[in-house]
């Protein structure tokens, strides 16, 4: 009878054990703090922050370091506007097709398709439909840009996924997509 | 001609009646398009903005004809100019064109002078199909049942084989039983076990044999010991719930978006950052429900619909009139990823510099249903990596000078970021 009684202590020991083993929560470290950041880090949730969220937007009226006053509004004016008059700032010399493809491919290809004539993957697979071909449209470098940054109907805004400089690289390749289509 | 009349039955007459008038309805909104080539047309240059049953950008499409000239009295000419050039038709002034351009807050529909009258026939011949009745339902209970027949199946031959184990063990007892009643039946003695020396007892009283086991016990514990202590503060497999069912396989695998397309901040920074939710709204906005084909045996389409929901709640999105309220949830999710304070991991260092696929660290993430850590991320872990990567020398002029004095330094032609001083206690420790 005693070694009934060991058995039944080894296996009541031998489930609590491996049922502690939970991938839902994280494992216990050794001197936690050492661990633990003192200072705020991105996504944390700390109390001094309105809902107690680190990620802020920038205060209004304040441009970021690296960022620029974009002065055409998000109306149909505004894209007007932009269509006609809006250029460049990147020189030829600073422009990159080879990023340009790669960021490309990445944000806009997966709808717009990589060759620019809406045939992307996820229209492909019917996902997403009436992506037309750039060559179907009359835009212009600053309309192009003006979509990245604003987004049009049922596309969103790109301005928080690609830098100004990106933006430019991006629309600068666009265009040379639309060139290739339209020949 | 009266003659002709007596042969049709009454309901005969009626049905007769009925299609021709059908037919004059069909043709007279129709105009006999055809809808197969209209669904085309429509997909490539009316999908984005439009459905037939739903309000997207623009207005549900479904019998748009019909609606108009019977709501509006509208005609196929007004329809045609709208559809060629609507924003001319709103600076004249047009009544209606002014109406349903204030009702979608301003925004132009895109001109399409390219269509002919046949195209713009064969759209509206599609948006005149009537909608085909959901077939949902019976695939749905078919499905239920082959599921539920194979569930029975296999719980009835689990209990058949219980109750035949069952049996044989009974048996087994009753032959054991019988056989002894026969030999005490019989005069039979059975002999008894002889008494020896107990082998355990044996065991005890040999000391080299208690020796060598103890200084196996000994090391095996402190085998054990050693793999304890070294998954402390490890998270393989941690694998948390977050409040959104997010697929890193529908997403990733299946429709192939790229990482970067939403960690876009792993590119430029040190976080591979968490999307903000507009960047789910970039494709939701016109993703409101998933298809039939994307639910599976685990989870249904009803399921990855309640949690696109979910989505619209957070984000603060009014599906049925396609605004934003305002009113935004945001979103707590769990993360797994994380390195002890003490140590400096830089996203874009290894994602642009080094140009390192994200699977090499984060695993098959594309086959993830549920996201999970991979790999260890201990430092043995990133120290193995650096001693066994090459760095990518080539057209990089910023560090030719430096890339050649290391190579003649340690005479290989390939170096590796160890040699590049990845193991240096103060790249990552500081």
């Amino acid at each position: 009878m005693k070694s009934v009684s060991k058995i039944i202590v080894l296996v009541v020991v031998l489930v609590t054990t491996f049922s502690c083993q939970n991938d839902n929560s994280p494992n216990y470290q050794y001197f936690p703090n050492m661990y633990k950041p003192i200072g705020y880090e991105a996504y944390g949730e700390y109390d001094v922050f309105p809902n107690s969220q680190e990620a802020l937007l920038p205060v209004k009226g304040t441009i970021s370091r690296g960022h620029s006053l974009y002065e055409y509004e998000n109306t149909n004016e505004g894209y007007a506007a932009a269509l006609s008059e809006l250029k460049s700032p990147l020189g030829v010399s600073q422009l990159n097709a080879k990023r340009g493809k790669e960021l490309y491919d990445i944000y806009c290809g997966i709808c717009h398709g990589t060759k620019g004539a809406g045939q992307g993957k996820l229209v492909k697979r019917e996902k997403i439909l009436g992506v037309p071909s750039y060559a179907d449209r009359d835009i212009t470098t600053g309309s192009i840009y003006h979509v990245i940054y604003f987004g049009k109907n049922s596309m969103g805004s790109y301005a928080n996924l690609l830098n100004e400089e990106e933006r430019w690289q991006v629309t600068a390749y666009v265009e040379t997509l639309r060139r290739e289509l339209k020949k | 001609m009266k003659q002709g009349f007596k042969f049709y039955a009454p309901s005969k007459l009626l049905s007769t009646g009925l299609f021709f008038l059908t037919i004059i309805f069909t043709s007279l909104f129709a105009q006999d398009g055809d809808p197969v080539k209209g669904k085309s047309l429509f997909n490539a240059n009316c999908a984005a903005c439009h459905q037939l049953d739903k309000k997207m950008t623009g207005p549900a499409l479904r019998n748009v004809e019909a609606r108009l000239s019977e709501t509006e009295g509208l005609d196929r000419a007004w329809l045609n100019s709208w559809i060629r050039n609507s924003s001319a038709m709103i600076k004249s002034g047009d009544a209606y064109a002014n109406k349903i351009y204030a009702e979608y807050n301003g925004s132009a529909m895109t001109a399409f002078p390219q269509f002919s009258d046949e195209d713009i026939n064969n759209i509206l011949a599609y948006t005149a199909k009537e909608k085909a009745a959901p077939a949902v339902a019976v695939v749905g209970t078919s499905q239920a049942t082959v599921e539920s027949s194979s569930g029975v199946s296999q719980e009835i031959v689990l209990g058949a084989l219980a109750i035949l184990f069952g049996l044989l063990a009974l048996g087994l007892f009753l032959v054991n039983k019988t056989l002894r009643r026969f030999a005490s039946a019989n005069n039979v003695e059975i002999a008894e076990a002889i008494k020896r020396k107990s082998l355990w007892k044996a065991f005890v009283q040999n000391q080299f044999l208690m020796l060598v086991a103890a200084i196996f016990f000994l090391l095996s514990s402190a085998y054990f010991v050693y793999g304890y202590l070294s998954q402390v503060g490890v998270d393989q497999g941690y694998q948390p719930i977050q409040p959104i069912h997010y697929s890193h396989k529908i997403h990733a695998g299946d429709n192939g978006i790229d990482c970067k397309y939403c960690h876009s901040s792993a590119r430029v920074s040190k976080h591979s950052g968490i999307p903000a939710l507009n960047v789910c709204m970039n494709c939701h906005k016109s993703i409101y429900e998933v298809s039939e084909s994307t639910g599976n045996d685990e989870y249904s389409k009803e399921f990855y619909d309640g949690e696109i929901k979910k989505l619209y709640d957070a984000v603060g999105w009014d599906d049925a009139n396609q605004k934003y309220t305002g009113k935004t949830k945001p979103v707590k999710w769990v993360r797994i990823h994380n390195l002890p304070d003490f140590a400096y991991f830089n996203h874009s260092q290894h994602v642009t510099v080094a140009g390192l696929e994200c699977q090499t660290c984060h695993g098959p993430v594309e086959e993830m249903e549920v996201m999970y850590q991979f790999s260890p991320l201990t430092m043995g872990w990133c120290i193995n990596c650096h001693r066994e990567t090459n760095v990518k020398v080539q057209d990089n002029g910023y560090y030719e000078k430096i890339h050649k004095a290391l190579s003649k330094k340690y005479g290989v032609e390939q170096l590796t970021a160890a040699q590049m001083g990845g193991l240096e206690c103060g790249k990552c420790h500081y």
